[in-house]
C-alpha cells in the first residue's frame, strides 16, 4: 500500500526525522491561508502516489503570496500519470545546500532488508543506478540484528565532512530503519534527504524534502492503524472493486479482456495475445477457488473497459472447479446482455459438466490454450 | 527416484480441520500419498478422512513417524506453524498459504540457516512426485511418472506445462511449485541441484516469471553444474512495470526483474527458451530419446 508524502511526512514526524514546516491543502484558499502562515516563498506540491511529480510540473515554488491560490489552482486541476491531484502540500522553501539518497527496502536475492545511500540525491534511485552506479552505498541489514550505529555513522563520514551532520544522518537513518521495521514496510525512502545552507545554519542541519513509504499488503493486519492512511481516490476504480472480490486486476491498453485462473497462467496467457498478434486489455487471475459470484464479477470489470472487443477465458481446473466458472459465466450472461464474442478454454476438474452447461450459449470454445487465444485475437481485430 | 518426495513420505497436514486443509488431506490421501496425520491445535481426537488430529506437530510426529508438512493454516497464524514444523525437526515442510508477510519471512529465514528442515514456498502449489506422492494442491492425473523435472513459480501455469509433457509420453519425475512470494525457502537452484543427482530426471524445466533476479541466478548456476537438457519459460513478457500481478513476487520494480533481461540470462547459459507452453514438447523431443 503506497501513502502520500504528507501522510508519509506525519510518520517521520512521530519518529523524530526532521520535516520542513508543511500543511496540507484541499483547495487554493486553503493553500493561501497555509502560505500566510508559514511566510514565503513556499513550495507547492502535488499529492499523488506515482514518481516523477516534478518532471511533470506538480511542484512549483512561489514567491509572492498573490499568485499561491492561482498555482495551487492550477495543480489541483492536473491529472499526473492518470491519477487526477486532490490534494497539495504546501511547504516552506527550504535553502537547499544539497541532496542526498537514502532508503531503506528489500533485496530479494539476500532476503535482507538493505539500505541505500547516495550523494546523488533527488531523482529516481533507479536513475543512480544507471548513471552513477558507483555513487550508491548498500549496507545489507541483520534481520536478527538490526541496523547498527557503526554503520550508519560509518556511511554518514562517506557523505558528509561535518561531524554534526554525520551524527544527524546516522540518527535519521536509524529512525528510518525504525520506520521500516516496525511497521512492515516494502520501502522507507528520503529522497531528497537535504542538508540547508551554511549561511541559515540551524539545527537540524538535514532535513527529510520527500517521503516515500510503501507498506507490505501482506503486513497491513498486523497495523490496525494504518488502514486509516488508505486514500481510494487516485487508484483505479476497477482494481478496487476486484481486490474486494478477492480478484488480482490489472488494466493494460489492448483489447483483448482475459479472465484467468493464476497469476503465472494469466501472465502467459497476456504474452500469447501478444505473440499471436492481439493485445491484451488487461491482467485478472481469479484465484485459487472461484465461485460463481467471482466470474460475474469478473465479467462486470472486463466489461467496463470500453476498450474490450473480445473475451478470452483461460481456466486450468484444479481447486478451481471449471463447472463454477461455467455456472458463474452463464449467470453473468442472464444478468446483462454481452455484445462482445467470449472465448472460453476450459481444462482440468468437471471440464465435461462445464461444457454442458454452456453448450448453446453464445460462448465460443476452445480445446486448448494456443486455440483459445487465437480464436479471441481473431475475434478482437 | 524423484527428489524432495517418494512413497516413504509420511504427510502431516497442519490446519486439516479447515475448509482447504480438509477438502486436500482427502485429495492427497485419493493420490496415494501417505498422509499419516493432522494437526489443529485444540482439536485433538478428532479424525477427518480417517486421519487422526493432534494439538501439535510434535505429538503428530512422535505418534505416527511424519516426516513431511504441508501447510493450509490461514495467513496470521502461518508463520508460527512454520516455526513448529522446523522445532519438531521435520524433513520437509510445504506452505500453500498466501499473504505472510515479507519480514517475518526474512526473519524465519534467518532462524532456518542452520536447521535441517527444508522449506517449500510460501504460497506455493505443494510438489509431486507421480505415481508416488503428491504433497499439494495439484490436480494428480494432470501428471504422470517419467523423466522431466519442473521447477516453477507458479501453479496453474506449472499444471499447463506438466500437462503437454504428460500428452507428449515424457512424464515428469517431480515438479515443484517453489511459490510466488517475495521471499521463499527454496529456490531454483536448491531444486535444479536435486534433479541433478536425481537419476530418474534427464531433462528439466524452470517455470518462471517477472520479479526478482532468480531466474538469472539459477540460468548462471545451469551454465556452471547442469549437464542435463534444461528448458525455459518466462510468464509475464506483457506485464506493466511497477504493477504487482498477482504473485506479490511478481512485479518489475524500478526496472528490473524483466521478462526480456530474464530470457536474456537463459539464452547466454544454453537454457533452451520455450515461448508458449505447448512449445515444450517439440523441444523436448529434441533433447530426449
Amino acid at each position: 500500500m503506497k501513502i502520500h508524502e504528507y501522510q508519509a511526512k506525519a510518520i517521520f514526524a512521530e519518529y523524530g526525522i526532521p520535516v520542513g514546516k508543511e500543511k496540507v491543502a484541499t483547495d487554493p484558499e486553503e493553500a493561501k491561508a497555509i502560505a500566510q502562515e508559514l511566510g514565503l516563498p513556499v513550495v507547492i506540491k502535488a499529492q499523488v502516489k506515482v514518481g516523477g511529480r516534478g518532471k511533470a510540473g506538480g511542484i512549483k515554488l512561489v514567491e509572492k503570496i498573490e499568485d499561491v491560490a492561482s498555482v495551487a489552482n492550477q495543480i489541483l486541476q492536473m491529472t499526473i500519470k492518470g491519477i487526477p491531484v486532490k490534494k497539495v502540500l504546501v511547504a516552506q522553501a527550504i535553502p537547499i545546500a544539497q541532496e542526498y539518497y537514502l532508503g531503506i527496502t528489500i533485496d530479494r536475492a539476500i532476503r535482507k532488508p538493505v539500505l541505500l545511500a547516495s550523494s546523488a540525491g533527488g531523482v529516481d534511485i533507479e536513475e543512480i543506478a544507471r548513471t552513477a552506479p558507483q555513487k550508491i552505498i548498500k549496507q545489507p541489514i541483520e534481520p536478527s540484528i538490526g541496523l547498527l550505529p557503526f554503520q550508519t555513522r560509518n556511511i554518514g563520514f562517506k557523505l558528509f565532512a561535518d561531524s554534526q551532520i554525520v551524527n544527524e544522518f546516522s540518527a535519521i537513518a536509524q529512525k528510518l530503519y525504525q520506520i521500516f521495521w516496525d511497521k512492515d514496510c516494502s520501502l522507507a525512502e528520503i529522497n531528497p534527504l537535504v542538508t540547508i545552507r551554511q549561511s541559515q545554519a540551524t539545527s537540524p542541519r538535514l532535513i527529510a524534502l520527500d517521503a516515500k513509504i510503501v507498506f507490505d499488503d501482506n503486513g497491513l493486519f498486523l497495523h490496525p492503524e494504518l488502514a486509516d492512511l488508505q486514500d481510494p481516490t487516485g487508484e483505479e476504480p476497477n482494481e478496487l472493486e476486484a481486490k474486494k472480490a478477492g480478484l488480482s486486476y490489472v488494466k493494460l491498453e489492448g483489447n483483448v479482456g482475459c479472465v484467468v485462473n493464476g497469476a503465472g497462467l494469466a501472465m502467459a496467457t497476456m504474452d500469447l495475445i501478444k505473440r499471436f498478434g492481439g493485445e491484451p486489455a488487461n491482467f485478472l487471475d481469479i484465484g485459487g477457488s472461484s465461485s460463481p459470484e467471482k466470474m460475474i464479477t469478473a465479467m462486470k470489470i472486463i466489461l467496463s473497459d470500453k476498450n474490450v472487443k473480445a473475451i478470452l477465458i483461460n481456466i486450468f481446473g484444479g481447486i478451481t472447479r471449471c463447472d463454477d466458472v461455467a455456472q458463474g459465466l452463464l449467470a453473468a450472461l442472464k444478468e446483462s446482455k454481452i455484445a462482445v464474442p467470449i472465448v472460453a478454454r476450459l481444462t482440468g476438474t468437471n471440464e465435461a459438466e462445464a461444457h454442458k452447461i454452456l453448450n448453446g450459449s453464445q460462448v465460443i470454445p476452445a480445446k486448448d490454450m494456443a486455440e483459445a487465444v487465437q480464436k479471441a485475437v481473431a475475434l478482437a481485430k | 527416484m524423484s527428489i524432495l518426495v517418494n512413497q516413504d513420505t509420511k504427510v502431516i497436514v497442519q490446519g486439516i480441520t479447515g475448509r482447504d486443509g480438509a477438502f486436500h488431506a482427502r485429495s492427497m490421501l485419493e493420490y496415494g500419498t501417505k498422509v499419516v496425520a493432522g494437526v489443529t491445535p485444540g482439536k485433538a481426537g478428532q479424525d477427518v478422512n480417517g486421519i487422526p488430529v493432534f494439538n501439535s506437530v510434535i505429538e503428530a510426529k512422535k505418534a505416527t513417524g511424519g516426516n513431511t508438512s504441508i501447510i493450509f493454516v490461514p495467513a496470521r497464524f502461518a508463520i508460527d506453524a512454520i516455526y513448529e514444523a522446523v522445532d519438531a525437526k521435520l524433513d520437509l515442510v510445504v506452505c500453500v498459504t498466501e499473504g505472510i508477510p515479507t519480514l517475518a519471512m526474512i526473519k524465519l529465514m534467518d532462524y532456518l540457516k542452520d536447521k535441517k528442515t527444508r522449506l517449500i514456498g510460501p504460497n506455493s502449489p505443494g510438489l509431486i512426485s507421480p505415481g508416488e506422492a503428491k504433497v499439494g494442491i495439484m490436480p494428480g492425473a494432470v501428471f504422470k511418472k517419467g523423466k522431466v523435472g519442473v521447477v516453477s513459480r507458479s501453479g496453474t501455469l506449472t499444471y499447463e506445462i506438466a500437462h503437454h509433457i504428460t500428452q507428449a509420453g515424457y512424464g515428469e519425475s517431480t515438479v515443484i511449485g517453489i511459490g510466488g512470494d517475495l521471499i521463499i525457502g527454496t529456490n531454483f537452484i536448491d531444486c535444479l541441484k536435486l534433479f541433478n543427482a536425481d537419476p530418474q530426471t534427464e531433462a528439466i524445466v524452470i517455470v518462471g516469471e517477472i520479479g526478482g533476479t532468480d531466474e538469472e541466478e539459477a540460468a548462471k548456476f545451469v551454465q556452471r553444474k547442469i549437464k542435463k537438457p534444461v528448458f525455459g519459460f518466462i510468464a509475464g513478457q506483457t506485464a506493466p512495470a511497477d504493477k504487482r500481478m498477482g504473485h506479490a513476487g511478481a512485479i518489475i520494480a524500478g526496472g528490473k526483474g524483466t521478462a526480456k533481461e530474464k530470457i536474456l540470462a537463459f539464452e547466454e547459459a544454453g537454457i533452451e527458451v520455450i515461448y508458449e507452453p505447448a512449445e515444450i514438447a517439440q523441444k523436448l523431443k529434441t533433447k530426449l530419446a
